[in-house]
């Protein structure tokens, strides 16, 4: 006897890979398959409570999913040629079909495909992969339901219409497509991490959602910096406890409690960070290397800033952008003193000018040096281009001490 | 599955291209056009008159209104175009970054609307 609890959990659990293949069968078309797939849900919840749990549930899944996915190909555009050959099988004694592909590597490269928009990319992943509701990511996402049911809508139409392929791509892009694929993983981590709007318990989820997704684009593709990007999600996620007070004000990374981070977590992601760099250290693995001295160090004293500083310098070299640049800068002057920091931040004025984050880092920088006034103008510059209340609160909590 | 390769590019840029390039950019044409005929993904292909030739049509309230020009002001202009033949988006995407033009202007690929018959 099989409750429906059972059955949803079994379903949950299984919904990618049987959707993945379903895919395959219908050609790319995902609303048959995602249609099929319910369907196929809907019979198990129907049959398994009397018939038992077959011995392969995923086995019966995609084959119940698959008959009802030809049934509707057969039915709307009459086929018959090409189902012909498809044999048909009885949809109860389904356990014939033990060895079910593993598709959902082919469903990630299709959702993240170049010629759609990244919002799209991001929406498809979450719905199929992440088998997230539409109103889940509009709310996650702080759009309607009807936006984003238009945004799932228009990418899988032009999945169909255009024939973006539902294959794993060619060894020669393959590369160039993976890079693609992580990007989207760790913009839904961010959108779950970085931002304090929004439903909290939402972005709690959608960073729980990010890491399941890169787990499983490591696995599936054993890419070192996929395992990279892994751990640098779970090190930050680790910190997510500490990072705010009772008040939701933020805390920094030095005056965290740091027997607050989630040290299962921690000592995951070490394990990883290992093989990760291994694999030639690229700009995930080299963040997750940070990121892992940081959570190593027992005290923000004990931190390891000239180690940190080499990995930036190295990061710096791979990801040349002004935003690294900056971190560096930071890591810098915490490893040989405000001033050297002070000047690297200083070089960075033209392309940064607009970025709170950088007029922030001056004024600490100045703060630290003693030159108060210097960094209350520098503070003010920051809350004159600050998004978050949070962060708001925080920049004129140091801005009252400079003025002390 | 058929893809229209629509070919844009300044046309001021293809007006004041010196004769060696000019040449030069034909030579490729011609190599890439038999190249896809060779491969049979070729359908047709035109280049085209440039835009002050073009002419608008347009029917509002039953009246019809012709007007000197394109019907959109762009920074690039519609030059030419190939009609292909390929497997999926990936491969006419790969056909199009071959057209020479893709280095001076863009390509827009557009999947031709089949019928169901």
């Amino acid at each position: 006897m099989q409750s429906a609890a059972a059955i949803e959990a079994v379903f949950r659990r299984e919904r990618a890979r049987v959707l993945a293949t379903t895919i395959r069968v219908t050609n790319g078309d995902f609303d048959l398959a995602e249609e099929a797939v319910q369907d196929a849900f809907a019979a198990a919840l129907a049959r398994w409570p009397s018939e038992g749990t077959p011995d392969e549930p995923r086995g019966w899944l995609v084959s119940v999913a698959r008959n009802k996915a030809i049934d509707v190909i057969r039915r709307r555009i009459k086929l018959r040629e090409i189902v012909a050959a498809e044999p048909q099988t009885d949809q109860g004694s389904a356990t014939a079909l033990v060895a079910v592909p593993d598709d959902r590597l082919r469903l990630m490269y299709t959702c993240c495909h170049p010629a759609l928009a990244t919002e799209a990319q991001i929406a498809l992943t979450l719905r199929t992969l992440g088998g997230l509701t539409t109103e889940e990511i509009a709310r996650a996402f702080l759009t309607s339901p009807v936006t984003m049911a238009q945004r799932l809508v228009r990418a899988k139409s032009k999945i169909k219409e255009a024939r973006i392929p539902y294959e794993v791509p060619e060894a020669s892009q393959l590369p160039e497509r993976t890079d693609a694929v992580m990007a989207v993983v760790y913009l839904i981590f961010n959108e779950g991490y970085a931002a304090t709007a929004g439903d909290a318990w939402f972005r709690r989820d959608l960073c729980r959602e990010a890491i399941r997704l890169g787990r499983l684009v490591a696995e599936l593709t054993g890419d070192p910096e996929a395992h990279g990007l892994v751990a640098l999600m779970l090190l930050h996620d680790a910190r997510r406890d500490a990072r705010t007070d009772d008040r939701g004000d933020l805390v920094l990374l030095e005056d965290q409690d740091r027997t607050r981070w989630d040290r299962t977590q921690i000592d995951e992601a070490l394990a990883v960070v290992p093989i990760a760099l291994r694999g030639g250290s690229g700009p995930y693995s080299l963040q997750a290397a940070i990121a892992a001295l940081h959570a190593s160090a027992a005290r923000a004293g004990e931190t390891d800033w000239p180690q940190i500083a080499a990995l930036f310098d190295e990061l710096v070299r791979r990801q040349p952008t002004p935003i690294v640049a900056l971190n560096r800068a930071v890591a810098i002057a915490m490893s040989q003193g405000p001033e050297a920091g002070l000047a690297l931040v200083e070089q960075l004025a033209g392309e940064l000018a607009d970025y709170h984050l950088w007029h922030a880092a001056k004024a600490d920088l100045l703060r630290r040096l003693g030159r108060h006034r210097e960094a209350a103008t520098a503070y003010r510059a920051a809350l004159a281009r600050v998004g978050s209340e949070p962060e708001r609160r925080f920049l004129e909590r140091r801005l009252a001490e400079v003025l002390v | 599955m058929q893809y229209l390769l629509l070919i844009y590019d300044t046309e001021k840029a293809g007006a004041t291209r010196p004769e060696a390039e000019r040449n030069k950019l034909f030579a490729d044409y011609m190599t890439f056009t038999n190249d896809i005929k060779a491969s049979g993904h070729f359908k047709a292909g035109d280049a085209l008159q440039p835009t002050h030739t073009a002419t608008t049509v347009r029917i509002r309230d039953g009246k019809t209104s012709t007007t000197d020009g394109p019907f959109a002001e762009t920074r690039e202009q519609l030059g030419g175009y190939y009609l292909i033949e390929a497997k999926d988006l990936d491969e006419a995407t790969k056909i199009a970054a071959r057209i020479p033009s893709a280095k001076l202007g863009s390509i827009e690929v557009r999947p031709v609307m089949t019928y169901p018959s």
